[in-house]
């Protein structure tokens, strides 16, 4: 059969990263104040390999995911800092400019596949819609590229299914659409915000296995977010942990899940539902993150970490710490010295931890693609 | 969909009888003798009671009820032992005394006026109001938006007989620029019929466009923060096509609505703007017939009114089945 253009994978190795973000600031000036939603975030993204963006509600993942698609709105947010996207510059780059990049070198999909798609168009017409919008194609053509497409995402019967209208489909099956849709011009960069949150546990790890699929078959770099760190396990190359609005660990999956160290990574990972520990009482990380108009001085996280006695001289709650690399390609951002947050490590989550494999079988339903390799960049 | 529509027709039906029920006990327990307005300063007891007869009025209410029920789908004859019984086709709405005319005629003559009213205020009104809240929507905040809005509070506060007084005392008192209006038929003579009817157009149009402006300026505020509309931007489509295609779609499902309504209302009679103007339509018959307290008009214009809202709730509901596909009308 043939392939339709979009179709057509991109089997060039690219060498450098095709996404790199560096020192990513977007404030939100509102009546309350300036809202500090993302703080100088880096990170890059090759073509093939995963980035997951981790964090609680409100810590900036998604402000920062939409600030790379340019869909944060120029007039009522100053973004400042560079968005590298195939060696084109976004940032500095006019509106139109970014329109003709978005669904066609970069595409998102997005959290509630409910009310991500339009009501009143069918399936097949949104499709077309994505195709037709960048590239000068028949309608008929285009029709049959959402057919193709809509197979490819795993619908049954793709040539009836087309003329449905979304609430037709169940919201495993929008997400399949969205993720179509947003794959119909073979972009290099997708990413996925919060993909699965809304939908049933059964049909997540469908939904991550289906991107893990679809990112070998296209060779797309892909950043997902997500709160929830069992969901990535299987499928991110890399891990990124955002905290009010920065980056707070970075490593690569295996590295972040076998030896945390940033006490916020340890809490997250300690908020998982373990079946192979003995203890049956799980251990949330207390109190609310802080409210974007006003961070606490000193570390960010000082309020709720446990461990700011380990530090000297009040170091917690005075000084900024950087993201700084404990290791060869596992950054953090944390006072407490090295062997001492390792010391912490074992001792929250079991010795030896091991906690990667574990959390990997628990999560995203074992089907993922290879294990995980690499690190930051 | 069928099934739908037979059902919602029956229902129309109920809710028609029920209406006629209603205004009819209600405007017979209304003081006042009917018979005693037949004559004016003519009338004797004899004469007040002899046309009591004729009109009926010496019966039962019920009874009273039965022939005005009987006269719409029957006809019925008024007057009927006298050497001139004044026979009443149907659908016969009544006899008007004090016009000495059937109640359908006038209203027949009278329609055509404010139908032509109410369609050219209404196309006025939706072309500006609909533009004005999509032009304030895409420039939230800014000085156009401000603008618009206060322009449209301006409008959403005069009263239209204040603005219909203003306009006529200028434009045709003054100024001159307009004949004194007299109506006459689109067909008969275009030119006149526009010159007469663009103020009152203009009238009718200044408070609903104030208000559909709002009304299009919160849908389409709300409509572009939704989630598909994200999706459309995602896709790279041109802003242009965003808004218009996909967040007006949707954001003027629910103007539908209210167009609808609106126009069934006042098809049954702008009643301000003809009298300021000199229309002879349904809304100057009500007033008139009202000072007059003839009852068989006003009972008349009530149910025509009523029966439009009802028709015009109908093809409303139909419009949303064709206008969303999650609407099934079962």
């Amino acid at each position: 059969m043939r392939q339709p253009d979009s179709l057509r994978v991109d089997q060039r190795a690219e060498a450098g990263p095709y996404l790199s973000v560096s020192n990513l600031v977007v404030k939100f000036p509102s009546e309350d104040g300036i809202v500090n939603a993302v703080e100088g975030v880096n990170f890059s993204v090759t073509r093939g390999k995963t980035l997951a963006i981790v964090g609680e509600s409100g810590s900036g993942k998604s402000v920062t995911a939409l600030a790379i698609m340019g869909l944060v709105n120029r007039k009522s947010a100053k973004v400042t800092g560079e968005v590298w996207l195939d060696g084109e510059e976004l940032v500095e780059k006019p509106d139109s400019g970014i329109r003709k990049l978005r669904g066609n070198k970069m595409a998102m999909i997005f959290q509630d596949p409910m009310s991500s798609l339009h009501p009143f168009y069918r399936v097949g017409a949104q499709l077309s819609e994505a195709a037709r919008t960048h590239r000068k194609i028949s309608k008929k053509a285009a029709r049959e590229e959402a057919i193709e497409m809509l197979s490819r995402v795993g619908i049954p019967a793709p040539r009836r299914r087309v003329d449905d209208y979304p609430h037709q489909l169940s919201g495993g099956m929008r997400q399949r659409v969205m993720i179509a849709m947003a794959l119909i011009n073979s972009p290099a960069l997708l990413i996925a915000d919060e993909p699965t949150t809304a939908l049933d546990v059964t049909v997540q790890a469908q939904i991550i296995d289906l991107i893990g699929q679809l990112q070998s078959e296209f060779n797309t770099a892909v950043v997902i977010i997500t709160h929830d760190l069992g969901i990535v396990a299987d499928i991110a190359d890399e891990v990124a942990v955002m905290y009010a609005g920065r980056i707070v660990e970075h490593a690569s999956t295996e590295r972040l899940y076998a030896s945390p160290e940033m006490p916020y990574t340890l809490g997250l990972l300690a908020s998982i539902p373990r079946m192979d520990r003995e203890t049956n009482r799980l251990d949330p990380i207390r109190g609310n993150p802080p409210s974007p108009l006003r961070h606490p001085d000193g570390c960010v996280f000082h309020p709720r970490c446990k461990y700011t006695d380990r530090v000297p001289n009040r170091a917690c709650f005075e000084v900024r710490p950087e993201l700084l690399e404990s290791e060869r390609n596992h950054l953090v951002r944390c006072h407490i010295p090295a062997e001492e947050r390792r010391r912490i490590a074992t001792s929250v989550l079991g010795a030896g931890t091991g906690g990667g494999a574990a959390i990997a079988t628990a999560g995203a339903g074992g089907t993922g693609p290879a294990a995980p390799v690499g690190g930051p960049a | 969909m069928a099934a739908y529509i037979f059902r919602r027709v029956l229902l129309m039906i109920t809710l028609l009888f029920m209406l006629s029920v209603a205004v009819f006990f209600l405007f017979n327990m209304l003081p006042g003798d009917p018979a005693r307005l037949t004559c004016g300063k003519a009338c004797t007891p004899d004469l007040i009671e002899a046309n009591r007869k004729r009109l009926g009025y010496d019966q039962p209410v019920l009874v009273q009820y039965q022939n005005f029920v009987g006269g719409i789908f029957f006809g019925r004859t008024f007057s009927a032992d006298s050497p001139e019984p004044i026979k009443c086709e149907a659908p016969c709405l009544g006899y008007s005394f004090s016009r000495h005319e059937e109640v359908m005629s006038l209203i027949t003559r009278a329609a055509p006026v404010t139908f032509w009213l109410a369609v050219g205020a209404f196309i006025i009104w939706l072309t500006v109001g609909i533009s004005l809240g999509i032009f304030a929507a895409l420039r939230r905040g800014r000085w156009q938006d401000r603008l618009t809005l206060g322009i449209s509070l301006v409008g959403y506060s005069m009263p239209s007989f204040f603005i219909g007084l203003i306009l006529y005392y200028f434009v045709v008192i003054q100024w001159k620029l307009l004949d004194k209006p007299e109506y006459v038929s689109p067909f008969e003579d275009l030119g006149k019929f526009l010159a007469t009817m663009i103020l009152p157009w203009i009238v009718l149009a200044v408070l609903y466009a104030a208000f559909y402006m709002r009304l299009t300026r919160n849908q389409v505020l709300e409509v572009l923060n939704d989630d598909y509309v994200r999706t459309a931007r995602a896709k790279g489509l041109p802003e242009r096509t965003v808004v218009v295609k996909h967040a007006l779609r949707a954001g003027l499902t629910p103007i539908v609505t209210s167009a609808g309504l609106d126009l069934a209302g006042l098809l049954g009679g702008a009643i301000i703007s003809e009298n300021i103007f000199n229309l002879p339509g349904l809304g100057s018959l009500a007033v008139d017939s009202i000072t007059k307290s003839d009852l068989p008009i006003i009972t008349g214009l009530t149910l025509l009114t009523a029966s439009l809202i009802i028709v015009a709730n109908l093809v409303v509901d139909l419009l949303y089945a064709v206008i969303d596909p999650r609407v099934r009308l079962t």
